[in-house]
């Protein structure tokens, strides 16, 4: 990472520990995520992944450590003052975490609408949402509900929620779970497709090798429209969790190399 | 024996929180108007059939049973006065609350425990709302609302049924008789108890009803036992309240 210097720091994890009852469910973790990177979190089931997310976006608090969201030290911040940084964080959950009463439509335009930080007419909004489910080629389903959808269609739906507002951190949660091997490539396009396009940082939590072989090995070609071989680095980085504990923290190159026989069974050898 | 106490204790501990919250979010923007009128209609206008129904049958079966007691005193004239007198200060609002507690109590904590299960309610904080706010605020605005007038509704069709009963089918009175004398019978203080009842209830029922809802754990199973908790707490603190408060008015 020899242009991460420049970036400023989006998310960093400082001895971060979580406890339920007595039970340790994370501990020590320390990462850094800057701008435009991309942090690939594998682990087997139960590893804490889906416990780190949440502690990105405050859903839980964290019993131990520091985390700090776009500079800013959110360790001890209250449920009210917990929104404005949410507004500029977009989650992709991992069951998708649509309201299954709301329709197509209003799910989207849900976090526009409900976000302080954005004033946007009526009509301002419906081309938002438009446009946003264009991108994952879903314009079609503004009136329906979410049960009237594939598993497939949800996630993308879930994906164009959570990239509506445009924030600066994209944090996936298994998002292509259960899904067959062709809408899971559609999926990953997606997530490349809009880290090329818009930048912005992202966490994907993932037990798929392929995920991340995506994540770091194409880019998105606009012109042909297209995911491609990337010819320069994708800034993409490996975390690998186990029993809540950090045993990988690197670039693919050394994820790819790592002799440990816990990383090697997420590893694509 | 301190871990048999320590669950419900955290359970009460973990409601008063909730209820802080709600109560204090009473006061605080935003709010959400749309669902508020939506949970009016869904609480006040879909619980009319079986309040009306409750409250016609209770007056008039009272009124059934306490003829042959009366008719032995000689004082079949009062049949109005126990009628209303009751129905007022104790069925109307009791009767009301736990049926109200069984439809949404019971609906509230099916409805917020499965967005629970699903991460709807995490989704939510994470798209910047605040879920004590748009799902237990707009719900317990609209029971408090609601319950009263419900609660006035059922104790005038429970007196209407009393007075089926007592004139038109045993003939115990006539007719001007009973209205008069259920009318003369109420004070201020019978309509203030039948009043602050509903309102008190109301408040306790939808708390208990989101609480169960929102602490919901274990998927479509958990779902189905919160509801269940749900409806026996809302239950039993509404017969318990009225006590409390029925206590409070005998003694002013």
């Amino acid at each position: 990472m020899s242009d991460s210097g420049s970036h400023p720091v989006v998310l960093a994890f400082e001895n971060v520990s979580f406890s339920f009852d007595t039970e340790p469910l994370l501990t020590g973790i320390t990462f850094e995520l800057r701008r435009g990177e991309a942090l690939v979190l594998h682990g087997a089931a139960a590893s804490g992944k889906t416990l780190l997310l949440k502690l990105c976006l405050g859903l839980l608090r964290p019993t131990g450590g520091r985390i700090s969201v776009f500079g800013e030290d959110v360790t001890h911040l209250r449920e009210g003052e917990w929104f404005d940084v949410r507004s500029r964080i977009g989650v992709l959950f991992q069951e998708g975490g649509l309201f299954d009463s709301l329709t197509i439509e209003e799910n989207v335009s849900y976090p526009i609408l409900n976000q302080k930080r954005l004033q946007m007419t009526p009509s301002q909004v419906r081309e938002r949402v438009e446009t946003t489910l264009d991108f994952v080629e879903l314009g079609h389903t503004l009136e329906k509900y979410p049960s009237e959808l594939s598993g497939g269609m949800r996630r993308r739906v879930g994906i164009a929620r959570a990239i509506a507002t445009q924030p600066e951190l994209l944090l996936y949660d298994s998002p292509t779970a259960g899904l067959d091997p062709i809408t899971a490539n559609t999926i990953m396009a997606l997530i490349v497709k809009g880290r090329d396009l818009r930048s912005a940082t992202a966490v994907m939590a993932t037990h798929r090798h392929q995920d991340g072989d995506i994540l770091h090995r194409y880019r998105y070609d606009r012109i042909l429209n297209r995911l491609v071989p990337a010819t320069e680095s994708t800034r993409t980085r490996y975390l690998v969790l186990q029993e809540g504990r950090i045993v990988f923290l690197g670039s693919p190159e050394e994820f790819d190399a790592c002799p440990d026989p816990y990383v090697a069974k997420f590893a694509s050898r | 024996m301190l871990d048999l106490i320590k669950s419900p204790v955290l359970t009460f501990q973990n409601f008063i929180r909730l209820s802080g919250m709600a109560l204090r979010g009473v006061l605080r923007q935003p709010y959400y108007w749309d669902d508020i009128f939506i949970q009016m209609d869904l609480i006040g206008i879909g619980s009319l059939p079986v309040v009306i129904l409750t409250g016609f049958f209770s007056g008039a079966v009272m009124a059934l049973q306490m003829s042959r007691a009366l008719q032995t005193y000689g004082a079949t004239s009062q049949v109005g006065m126990i009628v209303s007198i009751t129905l007022v200060r104790e069925m109307g609002p009791v009767l009301t609350a736990l049926m109200v507690a069984g439809r949404n109590a019971s609906g509230m904590a099916s409805e917020l425990g499965s967005m629970t299960v699903t991460e709807q309610i995490d989704a939510m904080r994470a798209l910047g709302t605040d879920p004590i706010l748009k799902l237990v605020k707009p719900r317990l605005i609209a029971t408090a609302f609601v319950l009263p007038l419900l609660t006035v509704i059922a104790d005038f069709l429970g007196i209407f049924g009393g007075y089926v009963v007592a004139c038109q089918m045993l003939k115990l009175t006539q007719g001007t008789q009973y209205w008069q004398s259920a009318w003369r019978a109420l004070e201020y203080n019978d309509i203030a108890q039948g009043l602050l009842k509903p309102f008190t209830f109301a408040i306790v029922l939808s708390l208990v009803g989101c609480y169960y809802g929102m602490h919901t754990t274990g998927g479509t199973q958990g779902v189905g036992r919160s509801t269940t908790q749900a409806v026996v707490v809302a239950s039993v603190w509404v017969v318990v309240l009225t006590f409390v408060i029925s206590r409070i008015f005998t003694s002013l």
